[in-house]
């Protein structure tokens, strides 16, 4: 039996019948990180030492008869913007390189709370933004944009956490044929989710099965008394909303998405629409008609906030440092060497998009623009449950016009809606992703979609 | 008739009296051991992310209210971008495009003038960490040091239209806020320990012109009557530059108050805040009930309360200022008036010796142990005849100290007057025998002679007998 | 719109990054296309459109003025690069 590669429920049954142990399922996962990381580069940081000392914890309690979560002994990596007292958080970026967060993430408390066995810190850009130069040095790790969604995919981990601001969860997934989950805004907290753009960022969960999803969303979701955005909306329990029906359910397809995407991609939503209606779902086209907008307003209000939240990487109370004589010398020397190029621009995007001399055009124009595209949302919702368009590809970091593609993902982050990208299959070779994006707080019409979905095209497009 | 007119404004910032933060749940407390009361959102930590204190917003309406302002019903924060390190966020969170209270008014009387200062706002910001300098000189100091135990403390600023025209003005107008501020416990006020702090705006130009001069800005006052001196100086310096027909520099100066002089301090270079709204931070509403709860909070305040002491209790206007300058000595007052109904009298006890010892140990009325309640014994003694007026500052000088009820410091003291005739007898008949010439002067009519005898009766008594009987003792004794 | 090196310098003062020749070069490279792709938004009429303030319409996310553990100083002070005397070091500001 290959623990590594059963997800999350399979593993919490096993476990519950004693047939194998939190030690044997989470020294399986580490194996795997052995084998596979050289090639795979999805980790950052590795805790064998520690993940083996929680397994055998958490057996020891289930020994004694203590009714444990479905998540207890099993093993979970976590992004490396998501602060793990202890445990070395890094934003992948040489302006980090030793930080140990004094406190946990309210997403790590509450995992770590179930039992979930943390075997890591995964492998992103830096900051999320970009890729890390490489000449930096050996201090800096070299960034891979999607190590969540490839530690989940190898089977270093049965579940990870990851984050969004510009759709690369969604987009890593569909690029390594696992699921990708940002919630509604607000919806998880972000307590220890080192910020790139505050209005922007959300944790979410990437696994391999929709069941799993709805484990992981049971334990992170609900409001926080110590994060301001974490809304006190109350939370139903998403086992029960892995529904196998879509009967009725109102489908909208925006034109604009298929317009912006390749042929082959627009193609692949539409046969997926075709799917969804052979399983009784009523799908229709909509019109979107700012959703060529959404992505230049996503890159002033993401570089503006950027700027800002990355102000505090200084050298004085964490990071990296370049003494210098002078106090704003220091300031400069630290972060001009510990940053990388990509990061570097998307501060100075922000701090031009801010100046009182471009506020207006840039920054104003860009929250107005926000107003129009969850305007489109709003309209559309009246008419559909749900949207399904294809999973983007990414944005290609300071060359936006060559990937419109991104246009798919960030319009969801510009409005706070939950978005769900499930593995579509292959084309030409590549993985696709389809993503589906519902109203504030219904991620349960999104584990009914994804949930059918998933049950209704098992042994079918498998990667 | 002046050639120049000052145009001054002020910026003042008080700290609100919470137990905690404006984001988190770290002690307000001063003056702890560095770095002991700040937490991941304070310390502006990766991930970190706070949550608005309710109490800091309630205070600062209630300022609002309090300064005639109108509260926004929406109010937000906004993020003020510059570096420096005892910023640990590369950020302040403070209130810039919609702050909590705006338009508001005070009204002042200095100079023997009153006058309506107008009040441009109210906003709430929070207070950066302390830079420390190394002990030793400034100059041979590699370091400094950064403490953050302030860093997140709840602020308002309360910004004044350059509408004041002196630094006596500017003065009367601190402490006109001071009083309102204490009154409905916004703040402690204290600026020794910087939970006040003000800067002040001055340009000067030609008496009768409408356009604004370049203006410094001011830093570094630590008392109220280093902001009238520094403002004093400032104008007559930017009238000297004039003068001479040369431009006033727009800069910032400090006030240097050994030397009695401001200086230009090094030019900040951050001119673009690059200010935008806070997103991590929910915006605040504040609903007309959850106002009027507020304003009826507010209670009676200095203006109000001097005009009832002069109304109800026929106090002087002059004395009702002073006491209702400050909300310790008017409640100490009003607690004195319920034991002891000449209020004339107990407002010169309080103007006289109260504020004259306070003053000379630069002490706070909390800090001295004298009590209403012992305050209305002594002046009820002293009515009694038991001890003398002189003897009463006496007995009140220990009560400042110590705090004991006047009955028994007079009793253990041995101070009380020698009312027993008998024994004032005695003394008398034997100042009498002692001194025949200044008898025989009496008798034959030097009506001065007496003061020399009272005198003599004053010294056997240790002046513990009550003048005026002697005196009038005397006169019976002589008359015979 | 065009920016030129020497802005770039500007903004990298203001941002305080310190930026190679070759920083210098790329950076104003990247910047200038971005700033040419974000002009799509000039054709786009938003004059009587109100900008959206916050993601979500949240307001009154309140707590009470209630003391809250914090951090023991030594975890304050164990990521520092420089401490001393329980407090942080920065090159002398005077």
């Amino acid at each position: 039996m290959d623990l590594h590669t059963l997800p999350v429920y399979r593993l919490s049954e096993l476990m519950a019948r004693k047939e194998v142990s939190s030690e044997e399922i989470t020294r399986a996962h580490l194996e795997c990180i052995n084998r596979t990381e050289d090639r795979v580069k999805a980790m950052v940081t590795v805790t064998a030492e520690a993940a083996l000392d929680q397994a055998r914890a958490v057996d020891d309690r289930r020994a004694a008869g203590e009714e444990l979560s479905s998540l207890a002994g099993v093993p979970m990596a976590i992004i490396d913007n998501i602060c793990t007292m202890g445990v070395k958080t890094t934003c992948a970026s040489h302006m980090l390189y030793n930080f140990i967060p004094p406190y946990d993430a309210e997403v790590v408390s509450r995992l770590k709370d179930t039992g979930a066995i943390l075997m890591g810190k995964c492998n992103m850009d830096e900051f999320s933004i970009g890729p890390a130069d490489e000449e930096r040095g050996p201090q800096a790790p070299a960034s891979r944009s999607d190590g969540g969604a490839a530690a989940v995919a190898a089977g270093e981990a049965a579940f990870v956490l990851g984050a969004d601001t510009e759709g690369s969860l969604r987009q890593s997934a569909a690029r390594c044929g696992v699921i990708g989950l940002k919630p509604t805004y607000g919806r998880v907290s972000r307590y220890g989710l080192i910020s790139y753009a505050s209005s922007l960022d959300q944790i979410g969960p990437l696994v391999r099965d929709m069941q799993d999803l709805a484990l992981v969303l049971n334990a992170i979701c609900g409001h926080d008394a110590r994060d301001s955005t974490a809304a006190a909306v109350k939370v139903p329990d998403y086992r029960k909303c892995l529904i196998n029906d879509v009967r009725g359910l109102k489908v909208g397809l925006p034109l604009e998405y298929l317009a912006h995407v390749e042929p082959q991609s627009a193609a692949v939503v539409r046969q997926a629409a075709d799917r969804l209606a052979e399983l009784g779902a009523i799908c229709r086209e909509v019109s979107m008609p700012h959703t060529a907008y959404a992505l230049p307003a996503h890159y002033i209000i993401s570089a503006a906030e950027a700027s800002s939240n990355l102000a505090r990487y200084d050298g004085v109370r964490y990071g990296f440092r370049v003494d210098d004589e002078d106090v704003q010398g220091m300031f400069s020397k630290s972060r001009g060497r510990g940053f990388g190029r990509a990061v570097k621009t998307r501060i100075m995007l922000g701090t031009y998009v801010l100046s009182a001399a471009n506020y207006d055009d840039y920054y104003v124009k860009a929250l107005k623009t926000r107003t129009l595209v969850q305007q489109d949302f709003e309209r559309v919702f009246e008419k559909c449950d749900c949207l399904l368009a294809p999973t983007g590809s990414g944005i290609a970091c300071c060359d936006p016009a060559a990937d419109l593609s991104a246009t798919c993902d960030v319009a969801a982050n510009l409005a706070g809606l939950p978005s769900l990208s499930l593995p579509f299959g292959l084309v030409d070779g590549l993985p696709v992703g389809l993503q589906f994006m519902a109203r504030h707080f219904d991620e349960e019409v999104l584990l009914r979609v994804g949930y059918t979905w998933q049950e209704n095209t098992k042994h079918k497009n498998k990667p | 008739m002046d050639r120049y007119e000052a145009v001054i404004g002020l910026e003042v910032h008080v700290e609100l009296k919470t137990k905690t933060k404006l984001f988190c749940g770290c002690s307000t407390e001063f003056g702890q051991a560095p770095n002991t009361q700040v937490c991941p959102v304070c310390l502006g930590l990766p991930g970190s992310t706070g949550v608005l204190n309710k109490k800091a917003v309630e205070l600062a309406a209630r300022a609002g209210l309090a300064l005639n302002c109108q509260i926004n019903t929406d109010t937000w924060f906004d993020r003020k971008n510059y570096y420096y390190p005892d910023l640990p966020k590369g950020f302040q969170i403070t209130q810039v495009f919609q702050p909590i209270a705006v338009q508001g008014y005070l009204d002042i009387k200095a100079e023997d003038r009153d006058k309506r200062v107008n009040i441009n706002r109210v906003h709430i910001e929070e207070d950066p960490g302390k830079l420390v300098h190394a002990s030793g000189s400034i100059m041979t100091s590699r370091a400094s040091f950064v403490d953050y135990n302030r860093s997140g403390v709840p602020l308002v600023e309360i910004v004044s239209e350059p509408e004041l025209r002196s630094g006596a003005e500017a003065k009367a107008y601190l402490e006109k806020l001071k009083a309102i501020l204490e009154y409905t416990g916004v703040s402690d006020v204290k600026m020794e320990e910087g939970s006040l702090r003000c800067d002040a705006n001055i340009s000067v130009r030609p008496s009768g012109s409408a356009i604004l001069g370049a203006k410094a800005e001011i830093k570094n006052m630590n008392s109220f009557r280093a902001v009238q001196r520094a403002i004093e100086y400032e104008v007559e310096r930017q009238i000297e530059v004039l003068e001479e027909g040369d431009s006033v520099t727009q800069e910032t100066r400090t006030w240097d108050e050994s030397q009695g002089i401001t200086m230009a301090m090094r030019s900040k270079e951050d001119v673009d805040y690059r200010c935008f709204i806070e997103q991590e931070i929910a915006p605040v509403e504040l609903t007309a009930d959850w106002v009027e709860n507020m304003r009826a909070t507010i209670p009676e305040l200095p203006d109000a309360r001097r005009r009832r002491l002069v109304d109800e209790h026929g106090l002087p206007d002059y004395d009702a200022g002073v006491i209702t300058s400050s909300l310790s000595l008017a409640e100490f007052f009003e607690a004195t008036l319920e034991k002891y109904e000449d209020a004339k009298k107990i407002s010169n006890w309080i103007m006289g010796e109260l504020l004259r010892l306070l003053n000379a140990r630069g002490m706070e009325l909390g800090e001295s142990k004298v009590t209403p309640g012992g305050l209305a014994s002594l002046l009820q003694l002293i009515d009694k005849g038991t001890i003398s007026n002189k003897m009463g500052k006496k007995v009140f000088a220990v009560m400042f100290q110590e705090g004991r009820e006047p009955q028994q410091i007079v009793k253990e003291k041995g101070l009380s007057q020698i009312s027993d005739v008998d024994r004032l007898a005695e003394i008398i008949a034997e100042v009498i025998g002692k001194n025949p010439k200044p008898v025989a002067d009496f008798q034959s009519g030097k009506e001065q002679a007496i003061g020399f005898l009272v005198g003599q009766v004053m010294k056997a008594t240790k002046g513990q007998a009550n003048p005026g009987a002697v005196n009038s003792m005397l006169r019976e004794r002589l008359a015979k | 719109m065009q920016i030129s090196g020497k802005d770039v310098g500007q903004l990298a003062f203001l941002s305080r990054l310190d930026l190679t020749a070759d920083d210098l070069t790329i950076c104003t490279k990247s910047l200038n296309e971005i700033l040419g792709y974000l002009t799509v938004l000039e054709e786009l009429d938003t004059g009587a459109v109100k900008p959206a303030l916050h993601v979500r319409p949240i307001k009154n996310v309140l707590r009470e003025d209630a003391l809250q553990p914090g951090l023991e100083r030594e975890q304050v002070l164990a990521n520092g690069p420089e401490v001393e005397d329980g407090a942080f070091v920065v090159p002398r500001i005077v």
